[in-house]
């Protein structure tokens, strides 16, 4: 006999986030539009963990729908569900569902759309980073689900430490290949090489070729350079050095493409959902988001330089227009007009930037 | 193979150990019995569908009810027209539905839902649409969990512990009460950021003090009405959450409702308790109506199994003061009362 049972379960939350001392940076006026995206009557968006464009401007968003389900019994449980894949046209009108009730979704962290149009998206909870095809197709698998899952659940973030990828054993380091832990976002050079923050779990970034065979990996938990605590988001530039939000370091790291440390740009608050604009001069976006138990702290994105000089800045914590409720994702293909998720407020809001 | 849904939060034990017969029964005497009627087949469920728990009734400025009631897989927000014809299901499948505690309906007929499963109280638009969340659902990262037990964690400004109820004064604050492991009362600004908190993780006895608020309605005033059930009374907070009065002679606070215009009246339900306890059909499941100053008007109702009576009231619309719509608990059931008009002299609330 078997049951299901819908998780409802406890998670970590951090807080304490250190409020960024980047006061003096100039205020971006922007309006904020959170009606942007239209949803049929029947579908609701969860906490938002991702959202991207592709080259037409088409809308993906993964969120936390909700309701996972355990089936109890036998010697096992089995967990499923939870999140979802929803593509909306670049005027925001829903599009389709993609993979629906695929065996990897569970708890969205992130979207992110390739330079051929591939959705990718990482599910910290069943540790996978999938690839579909512009059609919506699967067409690769980084990672792999946990068979069953433990009741009660190990606890959180205790994993990491096996094998060497980076430092042999360390704590964080993971092993010599694609076993994630809690990975939180993906990116890519300009060869397609494949980049994975990995993650809320192990702390380390992952380095695959364009056809998903592991290269290597490098980082361990830990405050130094080349370690990382709690990898948020990443980004690659045109050059191929690879930007880490570094989130419970209060920084991101600059590698280079072989995880080689170069610089760091510090003082950031909980850098949560870091964007790379392409083009002659790219810009980076930053949020220091804000924990989601608290709206009366940080919140505000950066738009800086890639060598750290903050351009301004916009937006608080909040729950109105304008207002973010824990940033988890910036698409800034339009380095103007951004589409930014928020787990807080279960939205996602296009964010217009103004000349100021 | 034979497979069963059941919401986690659902499978941790409701009943705690069970207040004294003594405590259950109200103190006051001498409360006229106001005649009712309960109109027969109110709510028409489309066949196939099946009001569950209906724990959450409210009603909008053109009379639809809503029900948010604990169904599968998880619960359910049903808007029905003013005849009590189904008319659909909004937030089918949402982040914040889990298990229902209470819906109402703010002076702009935006529907507000609490649900202590989620720890999430979500205000949708009159459309159906989300427009404001406030608390968090646990995240699901960490896997399934244990039933939580050992002393409350301290309660923060944002993050609910199994909240019972919303409501708004006349300056659109919010106020929730939190709940069932907070033992607290929350004021918010109408952005949502916090202001003010009455109580705290740790139940109390004194006034302002809680021990499992279940119920709360703001009046006119913007006074704060709390039905404080497992201190067995209500209480009655002022705008800025500072104690009034308590309200000790109406059994246990099960849940207030608060008519709107410009003469309130307040209703509380001295519900029956889960599980038909012996005995307690006998001196439980009225509803007193009241003044805002306390002067009790009358009272209605008894416990049973079948229309018009109770099976564990656990919310009701008053917009209509003499038109009660009722949820009940034990019974999956909505019913309107009609209250035949009142010319009986008030009894004293002592």
């Amino acid at each position: 006999m078997k049951r299901l049972l819908p998780l409802l379960l406890a998670g970590t939350i951090l807080a304490g986030y250190p409020a960024v001392a980047q006061n003096a940076a100039p205020e971006i006026p922007f309006d904020g539009d959170v009606n942007f995206l239209k949803t049929p009557n029947d579908v609701y968006l969860g906490e938002v963990g991702g959202v991207a464009t592709n080259s037409r401007g088409d809308i993906f968003v993964y969120t936390r729908t909700g309701h996972p389900t355990v089936t109890l019994g036998g010697s096992r449980n089995f967990a499923h569900g939870g999140s979802q894949l929803y593509q909306f046209d670049r005027n925001g009108r829903f599009v389709r569902e993609i993979g629906k009730d695929a065996y990897g979704f569970m708890f969205a962290n992130q979207v992110r759309v390739d330079p051929q149009d591939n959705v990718w998206v990482v599910d910290q909870m069943t540790n996978m980073v999938m690839k579909f095809d512009p059609q919506g197709r699967l067409a690769m698998l980084l990672g792999r689900k946990a068979e069953s899952i433990n009741i009660p659940a190990r606890p959180a973030a205790a994993g990491g430490g096996e094998g060497g990828g980076g430092a042999a054993g360390a704590p964080g380091a993971g092993r010599a290949q694609d076993i994630f832990d809690r990975p939180t976002d993906v990116a890519w050079d300009a060869q397609g090489n494949i980049f994975v923050a990995d993650g809320q779990g192990n702390a380390r970034v992952a380095k695959f070729d364009k056809d998903g065979k592991f290269v290597k990996s490098w980082g361990q938990k830990g405050s130094g350079q080349g370690q990382f605590d709690n990898v948020r988001s990443i980004a690659v530039d045109a050059q191929g050095n690879v930007y880490v939000a570094d989130g419970n370091n209060h920084r991101i790291q600059i590698f280079d493409n072989n995880g080689t440390f170069k610089s760091q740009i510090g003082n950031l608050g909980n850098p949560q959902a870091i964007c790379l604009t392409t083009g002659a001069n790219p810009m980076l976006y930053v949020s220091n988001s804000n924990p989601p138990n608290d709206i009366d702290k940080a919140g505000e994105i950066y738009k800086m330089k890639l060598d750290g000089t903050i351009v301004g800045k916009f937006g608080r914590a909040g729950k109105m227009a304008k207002e973010f409720g824990t940033v988890n994702s910036i698409d800034c293909r339009n380095e103007n007009s951004l589409l930014v998720g928020e787990i807080g407020n279960l939205r996602v809001q296009k964010v217009t930037l103004r000349a100021g | 193979m034979k497979r069963y849904l059941l919401p986690c939060l659902a499978t941790a034990m409701v009943l705690s150990a069970g207040p004294s017969m003594a405590q259950l029964k109200a103190t006051i005497t001498g409360v006229p019995e106001i005649p009712v009627t309960s109109v027969p087949n109110f709510l028409k469920v489309p066949a196939g569908e099946y009001l569950g728990e209906s724990v959450a009734v409210a009603t909008n400025s053109k009379g639809h009810i809503f029900v948010y009631h604990r169904s599968a897989p998880t619960s359910k927000l049903w808007e029905f027209d003013q005849n009590g014809s189904f008319m659909r299901e909004i937030g089918k499948g949402y982040y914040g539905f889990e298990f229902s505690h209470s819906v109402r309906i703010d002076p702009q007929d935006n529907i507000w839902t609490v649900d202590e499963g989620t720890n999430m109280v979500t205000k949708f638009s009159p459309e159906g649409k989300v427009l404001m969340v406030l608390g968090r659902r646990p995240p699901a990262i960490g896997g399934a969990v244990a039933t939580r037990t050992g002393p409350n964690a301290p309660a923060e400004k944002y993050i609910f512990c199994r909240p019972t109820d919303v409501g708004w004064d006349p300056q659109g604050n919010i106020f929730v009460s939190d709940g069932y492991c907070n033992n607290r009362v929350v004021k918010y600004d109408p952005q949502g950021r916090f202001l003010a908190q009455a109580g705290s993780e740790k139940p109390g006895k004194g006034l302002g003090e809680f021990n499992l608020p279940h119920g709360m309605q703001v009046d006119g005033k913007g006074n704060v009405w709390v039905a404080d059930r497992s201190n067995f009374r209500y209480q009655v907070l002022d705008n800025n959450l500072k104690p009034i009065r308590e309200i000790t002679n109406l059994g246990v606070g099960w849940t207030i409702c608060i008519s709107p215009g410009p003469h309130q009246y307040v209703f509380h339900s001295n519900s029956n308790p889960n599980g038909n306890v012996p005995g307690s059909w006998d001196i439980t499941g009225e509803i007193y109506k009241t003044e805002l100053d306390g002067t009790v008007i009358g009272k209605f109702g008894r416990p049973g199994k079948n229309p018009p009576y109770f099976q564990v009231v656990h919310m009701m619309d008053c917009r209509n003061p003499n038109e009660i719509v009722v949820g009940e608990i034990e019974s999956w059931r909505v019913q309107k009362l009609i209250l035949k008009q009142q010319t009986a002299k008030a009894a004293s609330a002592q």
